[in-house]
């Protein structure tokens, strides 16, 4: 077979995974041209990649749901509530002035704690009382949006003057000292980008040399050297475009180290086999005797938790709780696991893509900023896009492999 | 000579790789109610669906004559407009809505283009009158007992101005009460003109109802006998029922099973507390290492139930009774305890239950027993690769790699995952539910010598079967089920397809 049909294979099999990743970069490259540049700017992408943090924690959470064939509408008012809880456990005037006030390292783990006693209870309305997810988790929308407004009335907006919590919104990770080459680019960045590829091809020949002990198919030499390359081509100009303003943002720390464990969970472990199962078909799963009940509580808790991160992340960036936070964080978390490739029919769908959709998501909104769109047209504009991505996964459910 | 009613000519029915209905011809004469006899799988359903539409015109050959005229029915609508009506064993009434809805359900009664409510509650009150129904229309349908279903049934078909009613094991899930009940209505609804064609496996009842009795076998008709005056014994249809050779198509037996029992079932009842049914009643089985034990019986008469409420009871019923694993008395809460104390169950039901057919087979044959492949919590998906690899060997499952998706699979070739995949669990005793359901004579063959080599390894298996020579070609030991109750035991030697047709069918 020559290389050509090699690659055209390849795509094919794949179209469903290599969709939104062709899709984010057409839209990064249209932007791009129509703002003369300054969309890729370094700025303009820390910018972006801090924006899309707080929805995109909610979207692996989402993605988890939604493969076992749920919803949770209540993520977004849960993570605003829990976020003016930090708030108030940091910096409410009386608490404070009953030097009650929590430090940063008591409240962020009160705070997620809080996040998965929350997604327990929607578990047990979903498994052990069998209301359907959708009603169960409107439930919870319609509490947390009330318990927001109870607990900002006396003071509306609390603003949050804990340095270090806001800095997690707002902050970057610190620069090696300067040894006086490439100044003006942080270093430390770089640096940390240059590990992560050699790491990932330390792992990727890991991976093939082990494949072949086995005798087990891998890809053609050469398409193997041309992936390396072009992943490495990727997180090297991602690090270098971060390392060109500030360097590396914490809200990205979180959101990667997020990511890197789901994704860890859900393509190397059991428990992650065991949700794509129920999702696949739950009576073949129980059956298995895989309990799905248990795995319920354990989806929707990690969706609490990951509410209660997003909340937090929220509040850091805006440096205080507002009576509306989290409003509609629960449809844009969901939009960005659908166009990220989830399946609405569950037992498909990568936590990945999701991240990916998100970045899809955010990365419209900032580009039509940039030109100019008005709110209204951005609306369409992405339902538009939501459309086209379940249109591609239903049209391409049955092919590749 | 009197034109019949219904005239089917050569029906032949084709699905892929089976040939459901193979040149059938079937008559019905006006006002007279006719059985239709045969074994699971006989084509009986198949033929029925035909007639309704279900199979619409140009999926078949052959001809449909209504009173000499030709039909070709594209619809179950069609069908009934030429006043066809019928009753499905799972009844087709929407339980939230009343009587009077169901009744007229599809073909509403309007008066200006809205539902005339009040005529319509008055027609129903009418029709409930004609089966001799003395309930309230106006009563939702989940409210009444599946006897009192039934008759709604019998009363929306009639309602439709129906010529001929076409009843599908119409007293299977019936007491006795009932069912003396609706055969009674049935007479008298010949009476009054109706002509009926019942399919049953209640060879008793078709006796005392019938007019003329047509068996099926293998999709073929085998005879049509006259039956008014009760003649026709019930040896005589189980003898055509079941009439035909056993061919040489088992491998033979190549060890005899030990003594030593592994699995022991004591005095035990299920109950459907969401039906409110009891499903099993006082049953005791043993298996022995090394043995297959057959469970033999009529579909619904409770032999997939028995099989889950010892695998873990994943339908929650509510169990009376005790069950002994190798010797140790155990209470399944969940299926995963079951399968770690050494069980296995392959489903009936492939695609519904038994296998996840948007994954490949790598990830259904490991699914039951991924800890095996497991350390420090991580998968090893080479390992996983090289065990799916080897049951594909040993099963010999036609797939090009691992790496397919089971939907793109064939029926037989499902099946062999599905049984890969529990036998990876490394169980003791293997339940088998219809293992060669909709499968080839091939692929049939290769099950059947796997399962031989499985008990000469010293595994136990329990086999639910509908086909009768399957249950007496492979079995050391067979339990005839019926109603929920172990009806007999025979052993291998002294089992006939007729004995276990009179236990199963009384």
């Amino acid at each position: 077979m020559s290389f050509f049909q090699t690659a055209r294979k390849l795509l094919q099999q794949n179209i469903r995974e290599y969709g939104m990743y062709i899709a984010l970069f057409v839209i990064m490259v249209y932007f791009t041209i129509m703002t003369e540049g300054t969309f890729i700017s370094s700025r303009n992408i820390v910018n972006l990649v801090n924006q899309t943090g707080y929805i995109a924690v909610l979207a692996i959470g989402m993605t988890l749901v939604i493969i076992i064939r749920h919803i949770d509408l209540s993520v977004g008012f849960l993570a605003g509530f829990l976020g003016a809880i930090a708030a108030i456990a940091m910096a409410d005037p009386k608490i404070v002035a009953a030097g009650m006030s929590l430090p940063i390292y008591i409240v962020i783990p009160m705070t997620l704690g809080l996040g998965i006693v929350a997604g327990l209870i929607t578990a047990f309305l979903v498994a052990q009382m069998k209301i359907p997810s959708f009603v169960a988790s409107l439930t919870g929308w319609l509490i947390y949006r009330g318990a927001i407004l109870v607990v900002t009335e006396s003071t509306g907006t609390i603003i949050i003057t804990n340095d270090a919590f806001n800095a997690i919104g707002n902050g970057f990770i610190p620069d090696i000292p300067d040894i006086g080459i490439l100044p003006g680019v942080h270093k430390l960045t770089l640096l940390l980008g240059l590990f992560a590829i050699v790491a990932m091809i330390f792992s990727e020949i890991n991976e093939r040399k082990n494949k072949q002990s086995y005798n087990f198919e891998t890809l053609p030499i050469e398409m193997f050297v041309i992936k390396l390359i072009f992943i490495s081509t990727i997180i090297g100009s991602i690090t270098w475009i971060l390392a060109g303003y500030q360097g590396l943002s914490w809200t990205a720390v979180v959101v990667l180290i997020v990511t890197l464990v789901y994704h860890f969970i859900m393509s190397q472990t059991v428990l992650g086999r065991h949700i794509y199962a129920i999702g696949g078909n739950p009576d073949a799963a129980e059956l298995s005797g895989i309990s799905v009940k248990r795995l319920i509580y354990i989806v929707f808790g990690s969706m609490g938790m990951l509410s209660a991160l997003s909340g937090i992340l929220f509040a850091s960036r805006l440096q205080s709780a507002t009576t509306t936070a989290g409003n509609l964080f629960e449809l844009d978390a969901i939009a960005a696991a659908y166009v990220g490739g989830v399946s609405a029919a569950g037992g498909v769908g990568k936590v990945i893509g999701s991240i990916i959709g998100a970045l899809v998501m955010t990365s419209l909104t900032s580009g039509m900023n940039l030109m100019g769109i008005g709110i209204s047209y951005q609306y369409m504009v992405r339902g538009a896009v939501l459309a086209a991505a379940v249109i591609f996964d239903v049209a391409t459910r049955n092919t590749g492999k | 000579m009197n034109i019949p009613l219904l005239e089917m000519r050569n029906i032949t029915k084709e699905f892929p790789g089976v040939k459901a209905l193979d040149n059938v011809s079937f008559q019905v004469a006006q006002g007279e109610i006719h059985c239709l006899v045969g074994e699971n799988g006989a084509g009986k359903s198949t033929l029925m669906k035909v007639l309704s539409g279900v199979y619409p015109f140009g999926h078949y050959d052959g001809d449909i004559l209504l009173s000499g005229e030709s039909q070709r029915f594209r619809h179950i609508s069609d069908s009934e407009k030429a006043g066809i009506a019928v009753i499905y064993q799972e009844l087709a009434l929407v339980p939230e809505m009343t009587v009077y809805e169901n009744i007229f359900l599809g073909h509403e009664i309007k008066k200006n283009g809205l539902v005339d409510w009040n005529e319509t509650i008055k027609l129903a009150g009418e029709m409930l009158q004609k089966v001799k129904l003395d309930i309230n229309p106006e009563l939702k349908v989940k409210d009444l007992g599946i006897g009192k279903q039934q008759l709604v049934e019998i009363a929306k078909a009639l309602s439709k101005d129906v010529k001929l009613l076409i009843l599908d094991e119409p007293t299977s899930s019936l007491n006795e009460k009932d069912s003396e009940n609706l055969l009674q209505l049935l007479r008298d609804l010949k009476l009054q003109g109706v002509t009926s064609i019942m399919i049953s496996h209640k060879l008793k009842e078709v006796i005392s109802i019938a007019d003329t009795i047509t068996v099926l076998r293998d999709g073929k008709t085998i005879c049509t006998l006259s039956a008014a005056n009760g003649e026709v014994s019930e040896n005589v249809l189980i003898k055509n029922m079941v009439g035909r050779e056993i061919n040489n198509i088992y491998p033979p037996k190549k060890h005899t099973p030990s003594k030593e029992v592994v699995l022991e079932v004591k005095n035990w009842n299920a109950r459907n507390t969401a039906l409110g049914r009891d499903i099993l009643k006082d049953v005791n089985i043993t298996v022995n290492r090394g043995e297959i034990v057959g469970l033999a019986g009529l579909i619904g008469s409770g032999r997939t139930e028995l099989a889950l409420s010892i695998f873990g009871n994943p339908g929650k019923y509510q169990i009376q009774g005790e069950l002994y694993v190798q010797g140790e008395k155990r209470n399944f809460s969940h299926p995963e305890e079951a399968i770690r104390a050494g069980l296995s169950y392959v489903s009936e039901d492939r695609k519904g239950n038994g296998l996840i057919l948007i994954q490949d087979v790598k990830q259904n044959i490991t699914l039951a027993n991924l800890k095996e492949l497991t350390a420090r919590f991580v998968v090893d998906s080479n390992a996983e690769i090289q065990v799916a690899n080897k049951y594909k060997a040993d099963l010999s499952i036609k797939t090009p790699t691992v790496e397919q998706k089971v939907s793109n699979l064939s029926g037989g070739n499902q099946q062999k995952v599905s049984l890969g995949k529990w036998l990876f669990a490394k169980p003791n005793v293997l339940i088998l539910d219809e293992p060669t359901r909709g499968i080839d004579v091939g692929a049939k063959y290769e099950i059947y010598t796997i399962m031989r080599d499985l008990v000469q390894k010293g595994m136990s298996i329990i086999m639910i079967s509908s086909e009768l020579p399957e249950v007496l070609g492979m079995s050391d030991r067979i339990y005839i089920v019926a109603s929920g109750k172990i009806a007999g035991e025979l052993s291998a030697q002294e089992a006939t397809q007729e004995k276990i047709m009179h236990l199963a069918t009384n």
